[in-house]
């Protein structure tokens, strides 16, 4: 379903001056960085899988996702998802792929959700039929049925986020890719989202890549996770074969990342 | 076309939930040209004309000036706020949407206080095309009716090329209002008041004095002009196609850059 | 006493360098300017063509000039953006607990971005625009006095438009709408000041309602005692009017503040 190999990406990033001087030099001469945001990343996932897609802090997750998105050209490699080119055929590719960045909302901000998910119906072109049935079927599985009419403002973030996942599945994708779902989230609407997630790989056979850095989100859902650091793919496997050296030694979980994190070299 | 009423419904829906917010912007809408219409007629009162023109022909430079802008902004907001779409990641949301991203960038800003200038804008068309004394004909007020359109793709083409140019940097923004805003506030004069360079720049370079003066002269029936005068406003038209090239260059660079 | 003097003096150094750094953003305004300076000269000198006017085409050109040059002290749009994005966030409740007062706090930041901006713009507009060859040429202030009288109002403008457009921000705390409350005080307060067209060019009348007004202290004051159509010798007088609305305005706005941020924690939740 998804093949991604020997992907590279490079940025020139620009440099922001401090000093007054410094500032008056970069009018003549910015100063630019090269940064490897991938080296040579290269997976495979299979139709019906959840997979957690790990790593500290700038080690070119959301690169990565945003390849896989068509936001992003890669400078080289091969990235095809259900046999497209995501960035070759963008319309066709997001059509079948539901995206929610946790951090940002999709939702209208100032219009009753159920306003938001109209719009998204037509965006999406899904006819009237599958529509109402797919409505149905993610407001009962997400509870949404007391915030549809409330504008996405009043929502808390636990509610925002259980309207952004039906709002990513509006149009039945088959592929869900979720960058950090739970971030910021009470450990109440944590258990829904996660709920959500396994139920809806399981019934309707969404394909999940998740990044996220809650291990707990990753012990919940996710038999395999693809690690990244520095741009490569370090470990790519079962989560609990990853940790359980770590695990041995009675640490909780967190702190066995940072060890992990530590030993590779890209904490 | 569908998608495009349904997010001009939750426009409207969004705006009119904070009715004092919508009432104020509404206001001010029609207070910002209204003060200008005021100001000139001002210095009408004083001066009697402006490079031999009357209040009444002067005043149908402001009014297909103010409508074009009006139509424009209504429309093209989203390419004015560019900026703030790029630096809040709204442009990655819309990246992933399988639709047209110049139909997502103009729906995701209708803004409809605007209605505001196209009021006042409309208003003073009406009365200026009696206050002018021009003798009206079926071709002199489809003239007018073009030139308002044609303004208006000037306008919004201004708007995308400001778009295109924040891909590269947020810095000097500012500089594109010389041309859209400044472009307005010049053009809602008659252009010939201007100074040589000015008024060739704004001829050939960027065509206002195509949508505006030029036609209007044939339409007030000065000496020299004819019917093909009121083919000019197409060459708007013309300014929109670099400006549609350079929106397409930025969206390349944006997702090989990613900034 | 003295350590919130230096709080207010640390907060005015780190917006005026802000301010500074901002480099192209400012040389794109510059040239902005440069070009409504243009038109607005143009159009105003075709229309005093036709005679009769009562500023001269030099005075025409140098009010404008001037006018560019300054505009970050006599605008009412020149906003502080991220003091705006602190209200419509709700952040700005928890000005309430600094402990500072919300009002000096915000005035004296106001005031610091106000001139930085403009000292940094006048320097190239006033510089080119004495070297333009006539009728646009920005001539020197018309006496020495008139030259002292002009910064001294030009200062005081600045904390009367400080104080003025402070209402918009309060405003703004209230309708979390900032471009409303802008956007709805600026043609207001221009045409009173004398932004769209100079007050002299109105009719008797009008002109004298809108000197009873504060606005026209802020632009149309400062512009013409330069070129010294206001003769120097009103100064003292017209100073005096200008820190009597500042006296006024002052104490209003810092009591409309307060309400408001009061008022806007309650709602906040």
């Amino acid at each position: 379903m998804i093949q991604v190999e020997s992907l590279r990406k490079t940025y020139l990033s620009r440099r922001r001056a401090s000093g007054v001087g410094q500032a008056l030099l970069s009018l003549v001469k910015p100063s630019r960085e090269r940064i490897e945001a991938l080296k040579d990343v290269s997976f495979s996932i299979e139709r019906g899988e959840i997979v957690g897609y790990i790593g500290p802090n700038g080690a070119g997750k959301s690169t990565t996702i945003k390849v896989m998105c068509g936001i992003l050209v890669p400078d080289s490699g091969v990235c095809l998802i259900k046999g497209r080119v995501p960035w070759k055929e963008r319309a066709a590719h997001v059509a079948g792929i539901g995206v929610v960045f946790g951090q940002r909302s999709q939702l209208w901000w100032d219009v009753p959700v159920i306003d938001s998910f109209e719009l998204l119906r037509d965006v999406y072109r899904v006819p009237g039929r599958e529509y109402s049935a797919s409505l149905e079927e993610l407001v009962s599985a997400l509870d949404l049925s007391p915030l549809l009419g409330q504008p996405a403002r009043s929502l808390s973030l636990g509610q925002r986020m259980r309207c952004e996942m039906a709002a990513s599945l509006l149009h039945s994708p088959d592929i869900l890719f979720l960058d950090e779902p739970t971030i910021g989230l009470d450990a109440v609407s944590k258990l829904a989202v996660r709920a959500f997630i396994e139920r809806a790989n399981r019934e309707r056979g969404v394909t999940v890549i998740l990044t996220t850095h809650d291990m707990h989100d990753i012990e919940a859902l996710v038999s395999r996770v693809i690690l990244i650091g520095k741009g490569e793919i370090l470990y790519d496997g079962g989560f609990e074969a990853l940790v359980a050296g770590g695990r041995a030694t009675g640490a909780g979980i967190e702190a066995v990342m940072a060890a992990l994190y530590g030993e590779m070299g890209i904490a | 076309m569908r998608l495009l009423l349904r997010y001009l419904r939750l426009a409207a829906k969004g705006q009119l939930r904070y009715r004092s917010t919508f009432y104020l912007t509404a206001f001010a809408q029609i207070a910002m040209p209204l003060s200008l219409l005021a100001g000139i007629s001002l210095l009408f009162a004083r001066f009697g004309t402006l490079g031999g023109w009357s209040m009444g022909e002067a005043l149908l430079c402001y009014g297909v000036t103010q409508v074009a802008f009006a139509l424009a902004e209504l429309s093209s907001r989203g390419f004015d706020n560019f900026p703030s779409i790029l630096a809040n990641g709204e442009f990655d949301r819309i990246l992933v949407r399988p639709r047209g991203l110049m139909l997502q960038v103009l729906g995701s800003r209708l803004d409809l206080s605007r209605f505001g200038r196209l009021i006042v804008g409309g208003i003073v068309l009406a009365w200026a095309a009696k206050g002018s004394g021009v003798e009206w004909t079926p071709l002199k007020a489809a003239t007018i009716a073009l030139m308002t359109l044609c303004g208006a793709v000037v306008f919004s083409s201004l708007f995308v090329l400001g778009a295109a140019f924040a891909f590269l940097t947020t810095d000097g923004l500012e500089l594109v209002n010389i041309f859209t805003d400044g472009g307005r506030e010049m053009a809602q004069y008659p252009m010939s008041i201007y100074e040589r360079w000015l008024r060739l720049f704004f001829t050939f370079v960027i065509p206002f004095a195509c949508v505006n003066y030029l036609p209007l002269l044939f339409v007030l029936g000065r000496p020299g002009t004819g019917p093909a005068y009121a083919l000019l406003p197409l060459a708007g038209l013309a300014f929109a196609l670099p400006c549609l090239l350079a929106w397409r260059a930025g969206t390349r660079r944006y997702v090989s850059t990613g900034s | 006493m003295i350590a919130s003097l230096r709080a207010y003096g640390g907060l005015f150094r780190m917006r005026f360098l802000r301010g500074l750094s901002y480099r192209a953003a400012a040389l794109a305004g510059t040239a902005t300017q440069f070009f409504w300076g243009f038109i607005l000269i143009m159009v105003y000198q075709a229309f005093a063509k036709a005679g009769g006017s009562p500023l001269g085409l030099s005075q025409i050109a140098s009010y404008v000039w001037l006018q560019q040059a300054f505009l970050a002290l006599i605008v009412v749009w020149f906003r502080d953006k991220e003091l705006l994005s602190l209200i419509v966030t709700g952040d700005s409740a928890y000005e309430l607990c600094r402990p500072v007062d919300a009002y000096a706090f915000w005035f004296a930041r106001l005031a610091a971005g106000r001139l930085a901006a403009a000292l940094l713009r006048c320097a190239p507009i006033v510089l080119v625009a004495s070297l333009l060859p006539d009728p646009y040429r920005l001539h020197g202030p018309s006496s020495v006095p008139a030259g002292l009288a002009f910064l001294a109002c030009l200062a005081l403008g600045l904390l009367l438009i400080v104080a003025i457009t402070m209402f918009a921000y309060i405003l703004s705390v209230v309708t979390l709408s900032p471009n409303a409350a802008f956007m709805f005080a600026a043609p207001i307060y221009e045409f009173a000041a004398g932004m769209v067209i100079p007050l002299p060019f109105m009719p008797e009348g009008l002109r004298h309602v809108l000197e009873l007004l504060p606005f026209r202290l802020c632009v149309d004051l400062p512009l013409r005692m330069y070129s010294g159509a206001i003769p120097a010798s009103q100064a003292p007088l017209l100073l005096l009017q200008q820190a009597l609305w500042i006296a006024l305005l002052v104490p209003a706005g810092r009591l409309a503040l307060g309400k408001a941020l009061r008022s806007s924690q309650a709602a906040g939740g």
